[in-house]
């Protein structure tokens, strides 16, 4: 496996990415929307309840930041979707497993190809969402409430395993689909049980501390490793040209 | 260059190609010729290491197929046209052709050159920076040949070039690959066109899962005809018939029109003989040529039967 091998395919599909709108946007949207939208709302809450606790508060702007673990779901499904069913599409695959390129280094470039502008996008959105929420409950907590070890879980641990899960399930699923749309929305099933923890955390059920965290990234590294050996083997050259359909 | 032994392909049950045993020399321009379905792109897929054998052997540009250590050396060696363009259609023909450069680890000076050279050539230097989505067919099956060349592989595959392809794009095309030809270069060319074949190729093979034949172009139709010798003549066919066999030995002769078609063995010295037995026996000889069947004949005719004619 040839890391530079691997990264001439990533630079291609990152600037075949640049060029789709509706990437980009949902690159730049989504983290933008978390953190701006959720800083102003915890702003307006504690505006309009002078009685809060500090432990709403903080139980609040954990919450709120979970939304970094789903945009590690949501952005990069719809990336590794593009980059892999978009090739299959254009049949520009069978040119590409010519090339003295082996199947780990292609398969390796796309998920980096999905992975890093995800990370990127997750880590900025975090930085201003902590300097927000900073500045806005500082006066009510009375101390600075970021950094802390929760969001370095979130976003350096969390996130990432949750991201490559996700890319790992829109490979496998590239494999049997036709259309880019379509493997968008069978990998989006995956923010289903994301949201449900949300909620689970909106009303206290599942709090999202840094134990919670934890675990739940040590849960999803495992099912992680488990999908990765699935997706090697269908990212096997002679199965992408003989029976992908 | 090629050399293969019983090299055979199933896919479950269905057998694709069935004990391949072949060689292409360097520097020839090989026809690979057979109906759909006949095997030819599973041949090139293995030959080029994209899927595996199921057994035999073959050995393509000094280096063994299914050894994985050879795999990359060997894909950097040969170049590839697939059934299907498969072209970027968002990226510039520039864009496609720098990607598998850097692919091939074409050091980037001379990646530069290479595609100025290639695109130079097909007339498409030009349109180097528009999106390949607004080229006509033929236009992108050059920049699909060109990606082929871009690491300038020893040997080249295509498969179908000209197949979907309007006449002129087909004329292109065609211009382009004896261009390469004339460079020395070794191609295996996939097709069904046989007048392509023929005009390009230095030697055909016939598939059809089983290799029914391999030679020239002329061989192959020359040991179709066997020979036969058609004169055109003046006067009552059946007699001259006789005066002919009579003179040469019994022998199949067919009326057609004005014409008898004789079967013959030996060309330069039986047609001296028939025209003699003609002028003996009161005939006039208007014309007398040697028949050849056409490609296309020897064709149909081993494709249906299975096997070489006797
Ligand atoms: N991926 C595959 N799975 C099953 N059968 C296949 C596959 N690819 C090709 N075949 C079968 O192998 C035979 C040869 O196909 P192919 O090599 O594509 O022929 P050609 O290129 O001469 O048209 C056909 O009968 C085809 O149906
Ligand atoms: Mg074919």
């Amino acid at each position: 496996m040839r890391l530079s091998q691997a990264w001439i395919v990533a630079r291609h599909d990152l600037s075949m990415i640049r060029r789709r709108r509706t990437i980009l946007g949902a690159l730049i949207a989504m983290p933008a929307g978390v953190s701006i939208g959720f800083p102003l709302l915890v702003w307006y809450i504690i505006v309009k309840s002078p009685g809060i606790t500090d432990g709403v508060i903080i139980s609040f702007v954990d919450a709120f930041a979970f939304w970094f673990a789903i945009a590690g779901v949501m952005l990069p499904s719809s990336i590794s979707a593009y980059s892999i069913v978009g090739e299959k599409t254009e049949k520009s695959l069978e040119p590409l497993l010519a090339t003295p390129t082996t199947d780990g280094e292609i398969l390796l470039g796309k998920v980096l190809a999905a992975f890093l502008p995800t990370m990127v996008s997750i880590w900025a959105g975090a930085t201003v969402y902590m300097v927000l929420i900073d500045a806005i409950t500082r006066g009510t907590l009375g101390y600075l409430y970021y950094p802390n070890l929760t969001i370095v879980v979130l976003v350096f641990a969390l996130a990432p395993i949750v991201a490559v899960l996700a890319i790992e399930i829109s490979v496998a699923v590239s494999s049997r689909v036709q259309d880019v749309r379509s493997a968008q929305q069978i990998s989006g099933v995956l923010f289903l049980p994301f949201i449900l923890l949300y909620v689970a955390a909106e009303i206290q059920v599942f709090p999202l501390d840094t134990d919670h965290l934890l675990l739940l990234a040590g849960i999803l590294g495992l099912v992680a490793l488990v999908t990765f050996r699935i997706c090697r083997r269908v990212f096997d050259r002679e199965t992408i040209l003989t029976r992908w359909k | 260059m090629i050399h293969t032994d019983g090299l055979t392909k199933q896919f479950g049950t269905v057998t694709a190609v069935d004990h391949l045993t072949l060689d292409v020399p360097e520097g020839e321009v090989f026809g690979f010729l057979g109906p759909n379905g006949a095997g030819k792109t599973t041949t090139v897929r293995m030959l080029s290491s994209l899927i595996s054998r199921t057994s035999g052997s073959a050995e393509v540009a000094g280096h063994q197929i299914g050894d994985p250590s050879a795999e990359l050396k060997l894909r950097h060696q040969i170049g590839i046209l697939p059934e299907n363009v498969g072209l970027y259609e968002s990226s510039s023909a520039y864009e496609n052709l720098e990607y598998y450069g850097q692919l091939q680890r074409v050091e980037a000076t001379a990646l530069r050159q290479s595609i100025e050279r290639l695109l130079r050539m097909l007339d498409l230097w030009e349109k180097r920076d528009l999106p390949v989505a607004t080229f006509s067919k033929g236009m992108k099956q050059k920049v699909a040949i060109a990606r082929a060349l871009v690491h300038d592989p020893v040997l080249l595959f295509l498969d179908e070039p000209t197949a979907n392809l309007d006449p002129e794009a087909s004329k292109t095309v065609r211009e382009f690959i004896l261009e390469l030809k004339r460079e020395r270069r070794t191609i295996f060319l996939n097709t069904h066109h046989l007048d392509e074949a023929e005009r390009i190729c230095d030697r055909v093979g016939i598939l059809n899962t089983r290799l029914v034949t391999t030679g020239t172009p002329g061989e192959l139709k020359l040991g179709m005809s066997g020979h036969r010798t058609v004169v055109t003549v003046d006067g009552p066919m059946e007699t001259l018939a006789a005066a002919i066999r009579s003179r040469l030995g019994d022998r199949r002769i067919d009326v057609q029109g004005s014409s008898l078609v004789v079967d013959v063995t030996d060309p330069d010295r039986e047609n001296p003989e028939i025209a003699a037995a003609i002028v003996g026996a009161g005939g006039r000889l208007r014309q007398l040529t040697q028949a050849s069947a056409s490609l296309e004949d020897v064709y149909l005719k081993l494709v249906h039967e299975g096997g070489p004619s006797a």
